[in-house]
């Protein structure tokens, strides 16, 4: 179960734009992975293809056969229920009490009869997570999930991903375009720039991280310089 | 000069806020008596007129109409031939509306499909029942059958235009995303597409079953012995404008009475639905 992820000579043209040129990409068993990069660099597009949701991309993908996806949106069936949206494409017997117990982790239990319309954008979210793993993924591929939450939820949804990932050690790829979420989270971050990886950075900061330390404090400014906004901060 | 008055907060105004909406039960009550009120005003409107005789010396009132209502109903004559119109009706639409279904479903899950089902659809689609009714007839022969084809015929139309166009606007999004849950295409039929696709699917139904009442009326004109139109054929033929009215007052209620059915489907089936209901 627990291979890992290996992606060799990822591609991706749309009509004659190539978006993803020749990505290689390895994710060990339990390891955590940020990819970051610009607005349209493809980020979206290779974790899609990662996912095996896009028949039209080129190139080798190894990942495990139980993963699972989280969305930008949550993607959440507005006619289903929330437990039947968490167990969705499940068959086997006690689907409701499996719901129950991955709601619960996300501490949203409570809500397992409602529908996704009655629910705030941040709890969505965590239905969305739950609906993830309560298929126990070897692989995770998280989406820019928190990218429609305020500040403080989100804050609250990076500290449940980082215990939940704890718990259950998955493979995590996670899109996202803030870089101190990358560095919060993520083992490693990719830089994703003109159609492959053009730089990793190996995150060497002691868990749980806190913002001030000066080793993240220097990595963000060098992640920063990779995405071309060096001197976003000192405008600050 | 700044001239905006603000409004004194007095107990008056504050204490109305709540009491305007009521408690639920209250307001059930006050929306039941406004669906009345639209419906009253018209037979009240009715009666003024016809009794006036503005509507022509021969327009019978609302009073008159019941009138011959009772005695069609009495004598037996209304509920027999309307229990056929019905009849014809749910086989016609029996047919009809499976076929639509059917036809909607295969070309919505399939481009092929729909490139083989869509163009003859949308040609017969033109076809008006009226010009159709005598071709009917030399088909399906002046018994039952030629009346239920024509009724399954035309409701077929309104909900296979919305089952295609309900499967075509389910979100892609949602349909990745199950996909990456393991869903298959029957789960995905059944728990995405379908449900889906089910509001602008009753939308359809709702039609088609407008359409069904209207192709009867259309159906039983001629070659007919038993039907709500004999009874309408019969009238005319005497002159009994009242006993015509009471006909043209049952089509009315049948329409509202199959509404009616619809809506509840729909409150049923699309509860979860956070769409603006009006104020
Ligand atoms: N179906 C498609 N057809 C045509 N072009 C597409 C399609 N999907 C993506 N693209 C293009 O591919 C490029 C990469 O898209 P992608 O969604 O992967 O970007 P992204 O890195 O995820 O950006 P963001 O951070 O804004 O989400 C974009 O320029 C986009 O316009
Ligand atoms: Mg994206």
């Amino acid at each position: 179960m627990t291979t890992g992820v290996k992606v060799r000579q990822a591609g991706r043209r749309f009509g004659s734009r190539t978006v993803l040129r020749d990505v290689d990409l390895d994710i060990a068993p339990g390891e955590f992975v940020a990819l970051i990069g610009q607005s349209g660099s493809g980020k979206s597009t290779l974790l899609r293809a990662i996912a095996g949701l896009d028949p039209d991309a080129t190139g080798a993908y190894e990942v495990p056969d139980r993963h699972a996806v989280v969305f930008q949106e949550h993607r959440l069936l507005p006619w289903s229920r929330v437990w039947r949206n968490v167990t969705l494409g499940l068959n086997e017997t006690n689907l409701r009490e499996r719901a129950r117990r991955a709601l619960d982790e996300v501490g949203l239990a409570a809500r397992a009869n409602a529908y996704p319309g009655t629910l705030s954008g941040g709890e969505s979210q965590r239905v969305a997570l739950a609906r993830a793993l309560v298929r126990t993924p070897g692989l995770l591929l998280l989406d820019e999930p928190f990218g429609a939450l305020d500040a403080l939820t989100r804050l609250k949804a990076q500290a449940l991903v980082a215990r939940l990932w704890t718990e259950h050690r998955p493979a995590v790829l996670l899109v996202t375009h803030d870089v101190e979420e990358a560095l919060l989270l993520a083992d490693r971050v990719l830089l994703l720039d003109g159609g492959r990886i053009a730089e990793t950075f190996d995150v060497d900061l002691p868990r749980p991280r806190s913002i001030g330390h000066p080793r993240f404090v220097a990595l963000r400014r060098q992640l920063l310089a990779g995405l071309g906004v060096a001197d976003a901060e000192e405008k600050l | 000069m700044v001239s905006h008055t603000l409004e004194p907060l007095t107990a008056a105004n504050t204490a109305d806020a709540p009491a305007v909406k009521g408690p639920p039960g209250w307001r059930k009550l006050a929306r039941s008596v406004r669906k009345l009120v639209g419906l009253a005003v018209i037979v009240v409107v009715w009666q003024l007129l016809a009794a006036r005789g503005d509507l022509g010396n021969q327009t019978p009132t609302p009073g008159q109409v019941l009138v011959a209502a009772y005695d069609l109903i009495r004598s037996g004559v209304l509920l027999d031939n309307l229990a056929v119109s019905v009849v014809r009706v749910a086989k016609g639409l029996a047919i009809g509306l499976s076929a639509g279904l059917a036809l909607g479903l295969v070309a919505g899950f399939s481009k092929a499909g729909e490139d083989f089902v869509d163009a003859p659809v949308q040609a017969l689609r033109m076809l008006p029942a009226v010009a159709l009714a005598p071709i009917f007839l030399i088909w399906f022969g002046l018994g039952d059958l030629s009346k239920v084809a024509l009724i399954a015929f035309a409701p077929l139309f309104p909900l296979y235009l919305n089952v295609l166009g309900g499967i075509r606007g389910v979100d892609e999004r949602l349909i990745e995303s199950a996909r990456s849950c393991g869903v298959g295409t029957w789960g995905l039929i059944r728990r995405v597409i379908l449900p889906g696709a089910l509001p602008q699917i009753l939308v359809g139904l709702r039609q088609s079953l407008g359409v069904a009442w209207i192709v009867l009326v259309v159906a039983e004109q001629t070659a007919t012995t038993s039907g709500l139109g004999v009874i309408i054929n019969d009238a005319k033929e005497f002159l009994q404008i009242d006993v015509m009215f009471v006909v043209v007052v049952v089509y009315a209620l049948l329409g509202l009475a199959t509404d009616a059915l619809v809506r509840l489907l729909e409150r049923r089936l699309l509860s979860w639905r956070r769409g603006y209901a009006g104020v």
